[in-house]
């Protein structure tokens, strides 16, 4: 038990991951979460609208299914299998995070600043949350696919959209991290 | 019946993403300050063992568990639908410190907040479906 309540570390949390990508395949599918988008708005009546989203949401009932397991998953690990909260970041990002306002870092998965229910309530924590899904979704789904379908299937078939779509996810990180990020907070 | 094994995949790969802290705001922050070995770690490692599930399955070494040979479908070409969708869903990636998998796994811990941000995530997937024939790809 000393290994599961223990932080994975990247050794084991890589394997694992390509472990997941190799069932899904093996299971006849394929490994890409951000699709899931576009099956909620199937479902949610957008083909009403948009003729792109007028597909048989039922073929990608599976996908669905994975991901209440991933959140199902959340759940086991978080109220059974993690006896703490610390999320061990280098001393230099928490001392940078203190420097652009954000303080307290690591001593909880997610910042407070961003995601506390009083900051979820204000306008501008509302704003925030709403805008970075928006840009996620909408750049998943122009670019093709998120981390999943891209940098971890599209890499492992050396695929060169893929690459670029990577290259294109970091340039738009580095972006938000460096320069934007210490102007909101 | 045959969704279970689909469910206990989305288990498995939601237990990891918790126990790597990849679901960690902090996480994506410290990878793209360049500070940690551990997300690249993460990736790289996956990236690797991926390379070779991919061999097995193009050398027919490895089929789906009804005996099907396993074709992975390449992506859709294009420099500016890879590039410039990519670019924006980095801005929300660093944002968010969450990419559309670890989002929902967040639900599972309990984060009410990150409800707002898969609600903006569909919000942009159908946007990005109305706008689609204008954008360059």
């Amino acid at each position: 038990m000393e290994f599961i309540s223990q932080p994975w570390a990247w050794y084991v949390a890589g394997p694992v991951i390509a472990f997941v990508m190799f069932l899904l395949f093996y299971f006849g599918e394929r490994f890409g979460v951000s699709s899931n988008l576009e099956t909620f708005c199937s479902i949610g009546g957008a083909g009403k609208f948009v003729d792109y989203f007028k597909i048989d949401w039922k073929e990608n009932a599976w996908n669905l299914i994975f991901v209440l397991g991933a959140i199902a998953g959340g759940f086991i690990s978080s109220y059974w299998l993690s006896p703490s909260e610390v999320v061990a970041i280098n001393p230099q990002t928490i001392q940078d995070l203190a420097d652009i306002g954000i303080q307290n870092a690591g001593a909880t998965y997610l910042p407070d600043e961003i995601f506390s229910i009083d900051t979820m309530l204000s306008l501008k924590g509302f704003s925030v949350l709403i805008i970075a899904g928006i840009m996620v979704g909408f750049g998943a789904r122009w670019a093709g696919g998120c981390t999943s379908g891209h940098a971890i299937v599209g890499l492992s078939n050396l695929e060169i959209p893929s690459l670029i779509s990577v290259i294109g996810f970091f340039i738009g990180g580095l972006v938000m991290t460096w320069f934007i990020l210490p102007l909101i907070f | 019946m045959k969704f279970i094994k689909f469910f206990l995949v989305g288990i498995l790969f939601g237990i990891v993403m918790s126990k790597a802290e990849i679901i960690s705001w902090y996480r994506i922050y410290e990878m793209f300050k360049f500070q940690s070995f551990h997300m690249f770690g993460i990736i790289g490692s996956a990236v690797l063992l991926g390379m070779l599930s991919m061999f097995l399955f193009r050398k027919k070494m490895v089929k789906t568990f009804e005996g099907n040979e396993i074709h992975v479908s390449p992506k859709k070409v294009g420099l500016y639908r890879n590039l410039l969708g990519g670019i924006l869903f980095g801005l929300g990636w660093a944002l968010a410190g969450a990419c559309p998998g670890p989002m929902f796994v967040l639900v599972g811990k309990g984060v009410v907040s990150i409800l707002i941000v898969i609600f903006g995530a569909t919000l942009g997937a159908f946007f990005y479906g109305l706008l689609k024939d204008k954008l360059p790809h």
